[in-house]
C-alpha cells in the first residue's frame, strides 16, 4: 500500500516537472465548462456571447493543446449558488473538467471558487465585481480577471474629484456589492480632498428613481454618483435625464456601467457620463480587429466581459501548452509568471491573490454629435494604470499575501 | 363483486380490499426506499440530496396545500430560515454538531411558522395566501439587512462537520444517508398524520369548512397547528440542503421559491403523499438537465410550458393521473 | 426653512408629487387586474407580462414600423388585448369554474413564457425609446421641477381610471358585465353572448396593463422582466384595495404610491417592503381589504 502510495507520488510528481510531457494532460483533454447567467438579469454582459468569445478563443489557439482535444460544457447557473454548485461539483468530480469560466453573479463566484479550491481544479471568474473576491474571499484556485470595483471607485471617483466634484451625493443599491462600492467611492473622495455629504440605500431592484434623485437634486451635491448596476442603473440615468440633473449643473458618475447598458440608453441620455472600464472595443486596430469578428459571432459589439472571456481563455490555453499539464496549481503558477499582452489587456499581471491587475480606462460616453453609430459610445480619457487602479497587496485580506 | 347483500360481508370484502391495497402500497414504497439506498451508487450524491431536500420542502407545503386546501405564497421563508439559523451556528461555534445546528434552525422556521400562522389563519382562500406572501417578503427584506447572510454574495463555506460528533459528513456517502433517514422520518410522519384522525379533520376543512365549523371542530386550532407541522417540515429543509451544499442564499427567500414549490406540488399531484416527491425529482430534474443542454436559454419559457400544460391537461399530477388510471383500467 | 423630521417641507412636497404620479401608475396597473378578479375571478399573474408587452410594443412598433408614440398609445394596447383575447380563448376558459389558485398558476406560467422567449430574442439591457418632443423639458413648481411627462402621466392615468371606473358601475354595459358574470346562464337567456363577453372583459384589463407599459417606455427601462418586479406590487394594492373592487383598487393605487414615496424619503431600504407590511396590517382589521365586501 504504502509502496503503491509512493509511486504514485512519485509518478504525479514527475509528470508534473516533466514540462511539455502530453501524459500530463488528464485524459488526453483539455475540458472547460462555462457557467455564466444565460437567461437572467446579466444575461447581456457575458451570458451567451461569452460562450461565443470563449469558442472563438479555441478555434484561433486551433482546437488542440499538445495534440489533446479541448471540450467545452457550458451551462445556465440561473443566478443561484446551488444550481451553479450541483453543476460544478459535477463538472469536476464527474466529468473532469478542468477549467470553470464565466462566472457572474457574486454569490456563484464564491460558491464554485470554494468547490474548486476543494478539488483543486482552475477557476476564472470574468464577470463578477466583488473585490471581495480575491480579498477576504481569496483561493489559490482562481483568477479575477476583467475588473472589480476597487479600479471602478478609483478610476471614476478620483478623476471626478479633481476635476472640481467635491461634494457627492450616493445613490446606492442596498445590497453587498452597492455597500462594497459605496465604501470605495467615499474612501476615494476623501482622500482626493472631497466630502460624501450624502447616501441613499435603495432597494434592489428599484423600479422607479424619481423620488431618489429629487433628493438627490436637493442635496446640492456637486456629483450625483450611482453605486449600483444593470436595470437600476440605467433607470437611474434615464431619470436623472428626464429631472435635469445635469442642466442643473450636476455632475453624474456612474460607477458600473457595461457597453450593453450604455448603447440600450443611447447617448442621448447617457451623454457626458464618465466611467471606469476594463476594455473598450474601439481603443486601437487590435482591440477593432477582433470586436468585428466577434460583431459578426453575435451581431453586437463585447462588453469588457466578452473581451476578458476570449483573453483569459487563451492565457489558459497558452498556459497549458507551456508546461504540457492541466494541473491547476502549475497552470496557475505558469499564467502568474507570464504578462499578459494581447487584445485585451498591456503587461498584464495575475497576482498571488489572484487578481489579474492591467491599465484600466477613464472613459466618457460620447455625445450624440460625437457618436457615429449606436456602438460608437466611448471617449477613452485616460489610461489608469495597473498598480493604481487596483487595491494594493499591502491592504490585502487575502491569506495567500498575509500568511507569506 | 358478492351476489349477498349482508352489510357484514361487504364490510369484511372491503376490509380484505383494504388489506390488499395496503400490502400492495407497502411493497411499493419498500421497493422505492430500496432504490433510494442504491441511488447514490448509480447517480451522483449531491444532486440526489438536493432532490431530497426540495421533495421533504414539497412534502411540507402539500401538508398544508394538498390536504388542507391552504395555498402559502410564502414558504420560502421558512426554507430561508432554517438554512441560514443552520448556516450560521454551524459556521460560529464549532462546538455544535451538525444535528444541534439542524435542530436550531428547524426550531426557528417552527417558531416563524407560528407567527405567520396567527397572522394570517383567519384569512381566506386568495386573501391568505397573500398575507403568508406579504409577510414571507417581510422575512426576505430582514434577510437583505441583516449582516450575517452576507446579502447577494449569500453564507459559504458552511462546515458540514460530524453527526452526534461522530459521523463524519464531509463524505458525500455519509451525507446522503442522513439526508435519506431524515428525509424517509419526515415522510412516514406525515403519512401518519395524514391518515389520523387529525389529518382526517384536515381533509375535512379543506372539503367543506363550515361543514367542519358546524361539526364542532374548531377549525383555526387544526389548521395553525398543520401550518406550524409544514413550516417546520419546510425549515428542516432549508437547514438539511445548507448543510448539503455549505452555502444559503438570498434565492432560498425569493418568492420565485415559494412560487417553484407550488409548480413541484401541482405537477407530482397535490393531496397524494407521493406526488410532491415525484414533483420535485421532476422539477428539479428538469431544470438541471436543460440548464447544462442545448435548451441552456430556455429554460424558463419550457417552464413556464410545464405550468400550463399541467394546468390544463394533467390538474392531478403525475401520480393523481397514474392513480386515476390504475383505478379506472384495473381496480 | 420649516422641516419634518429633518426634511424640508419644499422636499416633502416633491416626494408627495412623485408619490402621486407613482400612485397613478399603480392605479392604472391594479385596475386591470381589479377588473379581470372582479369580474372574472381570475387571478391574472400575467399581469406583469402585459405591461411589459404594452412597452415592448411601443419600442417595437416604432424601431420596426416608425409609429410614434401617440400612435402606440392606442395601438400598443390593442394588439395586447387582442393577446390577451386568445390567452382567455384557448386557455383560461378551459379552466373556468375551477378553483381560482388554478388562474393564478396558469398565468403564472404564461407570464414566465413570454418572458422568458422575448429575453432570449431582445436581451435585459433595455431598449432605447426617446420621449416624444412634445414633453421634453418641464416646469418649476418652486419646490421641484416636475418633467412636463410625469405631468402628462398623472393626467392620462387618472383620467382612464376614471373612464374605466365609470363604464362599470354606471353604464348599461357594466352592467351587462358585472350580471353576465354572476348569472351567465340568465344573460345568456337574454340574448347575450357571455363568452364573448369574458374574452373582451379579458381583454380589457390586460388592455389597461399595457397601456400603463406604453406609458412607462419614454421613462423605464424597458425590458422583457420589467413587468415581473412590478408584479406582486401591484398584486398588493389590489389586495389591500379589497380584490375586485374597482374604485379601491384606483384609490388604494394612488395611496400607496404615496406611502411609498414617503418611505422613500424617511427610509429608503424599507420602500418596496412597506406595501407588505401595509398589506399584513391592513388585513388584520379588515379580512377583504379596505373597499371589498366580506364574503
Amino acid at each position: 500500500m504504502t509502496m503503491m502510495k509512493k509511486l504514485l507520488t512519485t509518478a504525479v510528481a514527475s509528470a508534473m516537472m516533466a514540462s511539455g510531457a502530453q501524459a500530463a494532460i488528464s485524459n488526453d483533454t483539455v475540458k472547460i465548462g462555462y457557467l455564466a447567467d444565460m437567461s437572467g438579469t446579466y444575461r447581456d454582459l457575458a451570458g451567451p456571447n461569452g460562450l461565443k468569445a470563449m469558442e472563438m478563443a479555441i478555434a484561433d489557439f486551433g482546437g488542440k493543446v499538445n495534440g489533446a482535444k479541448i471540450e467545452v460544457v457550458s451551462a445556465d447557473d440561473r443566478n443561484s449558488a446551488d444550481v451553479a454548485s450541483s453543476t460544478v461539483r459535477r463538472w469536476v468530480e464527474n466529468e473532469d473538467v478542468d477549467l470553470v469560466a464565466g462566472l457572474v453573479a457574486s454569490s456563484v463566484s464564491i460558491a464554485v471558487s470554494d468547490i474548486l479550491e476543494e478539488n483543486d481544479k482552475l477557476g476564472i471568474i470574468s464577470g463578477s465585481a466583488a473585490s471581495s473576491i480575491t480579498n477576504e474571499h481569496c483561493t489559490p484556485n482562481h483568477i479575477h480577471y476583467v475588473y472589480d470595483t476597487y479600479p471602478l471607485a478609483n478610476g471614476t471617483a478620483s478623476a471626478v474629484v479633481k476635476e472640481g466634484g467635491k461634494t457627492w451625493y450616493i445613490l446606492t443599491a442596498d445590497y453587498a456589492f452597492g455597500h462594497a462600492l459605496e465604501g470605495d467611492v467615499s474612501r476615494v473622495v476623501e482622500e482626493n480632498g472631497g466630502e460624501v455629504i450624502g447616501t441613499l440605500r435603495h432597494p434592489f431592484p428599484t423600479p422607479d428613481f424619481s423620488s431618489f434623485i429629487l433628493q438627490a437634486q436637493a442635496s446640492g451635491a456637486d456629483v450625483v454618483a450611482l453605486a449600483n448596476a444593470g436595470a437600476d442603473t440605467t433607470n437611474a440615468i434615464n431619470t436623472a435625464s428626464e429631472f435635469g440633473v445635469t442642466q442643473s449643473g450636476q455632475t453624474l458618475a456612474a460607477l458600473l456601467l457595461f457597453l450593453t447598458d450604455v448603447n440600450a440608453l443611447g447617448v442621448e441620455a447617457a451623454q457626458g457620463i464618465q466611467l471606469t472600464t476594463g476594455w473598450y472595443w474601439d481603443m486601437n486596430d487590435d482591440t477593432r480587429e477582433w470586436s468585428d469578428r466577434f460583431m459578426e459571432e453575435t451581431g453586437v459589439r463585447p462588453t469588457m466581459v466578452h473581451a476578458g472571456v476570449y483573453s483569459s481563455t487563451m492565457q489558459y490555453l497558452k498556459a497549458v501548452e507551456a508546461t504540457g499539464s492541466d494541473d491547476a496549481q502549475t497552470v496557475r503558477k505558469q499564467m502568474m509568471d507570464t504578462p499578459i499582452n494581447d487584445m485585451f489587456a498591456t503587461n498584464g499581471q495575475i497576482r498571488e491573490d489572484g487578481r489579474m491587475v492591467h491599465d484600466m480606462y477613464l472613459a466618457e460616453v460620447k455625445t450624440p454629435d460625437e457618436s457615429e453609430n449606436e456602438w460608437d459610445l466611448y471617449k477613452i480619457l485616460r489610461t489608469i494604470p495597473a498598480d493604481e487602479a487596483y487595491r494594493p497587496l499591502s491592504e490585502s485580506k487575502c491569506p495567500l499575501v498575509t500568511s507569506k | 363483486m358478492s351476489q349477498s347483500f349482508n352489510p357484514a360481508d361487504i364490510q369484511k370484502a372491503i376490509l380484505e380490499q383494504q388489506k390488499i391495497e395496503d400490502r400492495k402500497k407497502m411493497m411499493l414504497n419498500g421497493v422505492l426506499v430500496l432504490l433510494l439506498v442504491a441511488a447514490p451508487f448509480v447517480m451522483y450524491p449531491v444532486f440526489l440530496m438536493k432532490i431530497l431536500c426540495f421533495a421533504l420542502f414539497a412534502v411540507a407545503f402539500n401538508l398544508l396545500f394538498g390536504f388542507t386546501g391552504l395555498l402559502s405564497f410564502g414558504h420560502a421563508a421558512f426554507l430561508a430560515t432554517g438554512g441560514y439559523t443552520t448556516g450560521y451556528l454551524l459556521s460560529n461555534f464549532s462546538g455544535l454538531t451538525t444535528e444541534m445546528g439542524i435542530l436550531a434552525g428547524t426550531a426557528l422556521a417552527t417558531l416563524l411558522g407560528l407567527a405567520f400562522a396567527l397572522l394570517s389563519i383567519r384569512r381566506q382562500g386568495i386573501y391568505f395566501a397573500m398575507v403568508t406572501l406579504a409577510l414571507a417578503q417581510l422575512v426576505f427584506f430582514f434577510f437583505v439587512q441583516s449582516e450575517f447572510t452576507g446579502g447577494e454574495d449569500g453564507m459559504h463555506g458552511i462546515p458540514r462537520g460530524h453527526l452526534f460528533g461522530l459521523i463524519n459528513l464531509e463524505n458525500n456517502l455519509n451525507m446522503y444517508y442522513f439526508v435519506l433517514a431524515v428525509f424517509l422520518g419526515c415522510y412516514l410522519l406525515v403519512q401518519r398524520i395524514v391518515s389520523s384522525p387529525y389529518g382526517q379533520v384536515l381533509k375535512s376543512i379543506k372539503q367543506n369548512e363550515p361543514r367542519a365549523i358546524s361539526l364542532g371542530y374548531n377549525v383555526n386550532r387544526y389548521k395553525v397547528l398543520a401550518f406550524v407541522i409544514s413550516a417546520a417540515l419546510a425549515g428542516l429543509a432549508g437547514s438539511m440542503k445548507s448543510v448539503v451544499f455549505q452555502l444559503a442564499s438570498l434565492n432560498d427567500a425569493h418568492w420565485h421559491m415559494s412560487g417553484e414549490v407550488i409548480l413541484m406540488t401541482l405537477v407530482g399531484g397535490m393531496g397524494t403523499l407521493l406526488g410532491p416527491v415525484v414533483g420535485a425529482t421532476f422539477v428539479v430534474n428538469v431544470e438541471y438537465q436543460l440548464s447544462q443542454g442545448a435548451l441552456r436559454d430556455w429554460v424558463d419559457p419550457i417552464l413556464g410550458g410545464i405550468f400550463i400544460l399541467t394546468v390544463l391537461a394533467f390538474r392531478s399530477g403525475i401520480v393523481g393521473e397514474i392513480q386515476k388510471f390504475v383505478k379506472k383500467n384495473l381496480g | 426653512m420649516s422641516m419634518i423630521f429633518d426634511v424640508p417641507l419644499a422636499v416633502l412636497s416633491g416626494q408627495l408629487l412623485i408619490g402621486v404620479i407613482n400612485g397613478a401608475f399603480y392605479a392604472l396597473l391594479s385596475l386591470g387586474l381589479a377588473v379581470i378578479f372582479g369580474l372574472l375571478k381570475i387571478i391574472n399573474f400575467a399581469h406583469g407580462a402585459m405591461y411589459m408587452l404594452g412597452a415592448m410594443a411601443t419600442v417595437i412598433l416604432f424601431d420596426v414600423l416608425g409609429v410614434n408614440y401617440w400612435v402606440a398609445l392606442l395601438l400598443a394596447p390593442l394588439l395586447v388585448g387582442v393577446v390577451g383575447v386568445i390567452i382567455e380563448y384557448f386557455l383560461l376558459r378551459r379552466i373556468a369554474g375551477q378553483d381560482h389558485i388554478y388562474s393564478l398558476l396558469l398565468t403564472f406560467g404564461i407570464a414566465l413564457l413570454i418572458q422568458g422567449v422575448l429575453t432570449n430574442i431582445y436581451g435585459v439591457s433595455g431598449m432605447r425609446y426617446s420621449m416624444p418632443d412634445l414633453f421634453k423639458g418641464g416646469m418649476n413648481l418652486g419646490f421641484m421641477f416636475l418633467p412636463y411627462y410625469r405631468a402628462w402621466v398623472i393626467v392620462i392615468a387618472l383620467l382612464v381610471c376614471f373612464g374605466t371606473w365609470f363604464m362599470i358601475e354606471k353604464t348599461k354595459l357594466g352592467a351587462y358585465l358585472r350580471a353576465g358574470t354572476e348569472d351567465a346562464q340568465l344573460m345568456q337567456g337574454f340574448g347575450i353572448n357571455v363568452p364573448l363577453l369574458v374574452s373582451l372583459t379579458y381583454g380589457f384589463g390586460v388592455m389597461l396593463a399595457a397601456f400603463a407599459g406604453v406609458l412607462a417606455a419614454p421613462i423605464y427601462s424597458v425590458t422583457p422582466v420589467m413587468g415581473s418586479h412590478i408584479l406582486i406590487t401591484v398584486f398588493a394594492v389590489v389586495v389591500i384595495g379589497g380584490m375586485g373592487s374597482i374604485g379601491g383598487a384606483i384609490i388604494t393605487g394612488i395611496l400607496m404610491g404615496v406611502i411609498e414615496g414617503l418611505t422613500k424619503t424617511f427610509y429608503p431600504p424599507a420602500s418596496s417592503a412597506v406595501i407588505f407590511l401595509v398589506m399584513v396590517v391592513v388585513l388584520m382589521f379588515r379580512p377583504a381589504g379596505l373597499f371589498g365586501k366580506e364574503a
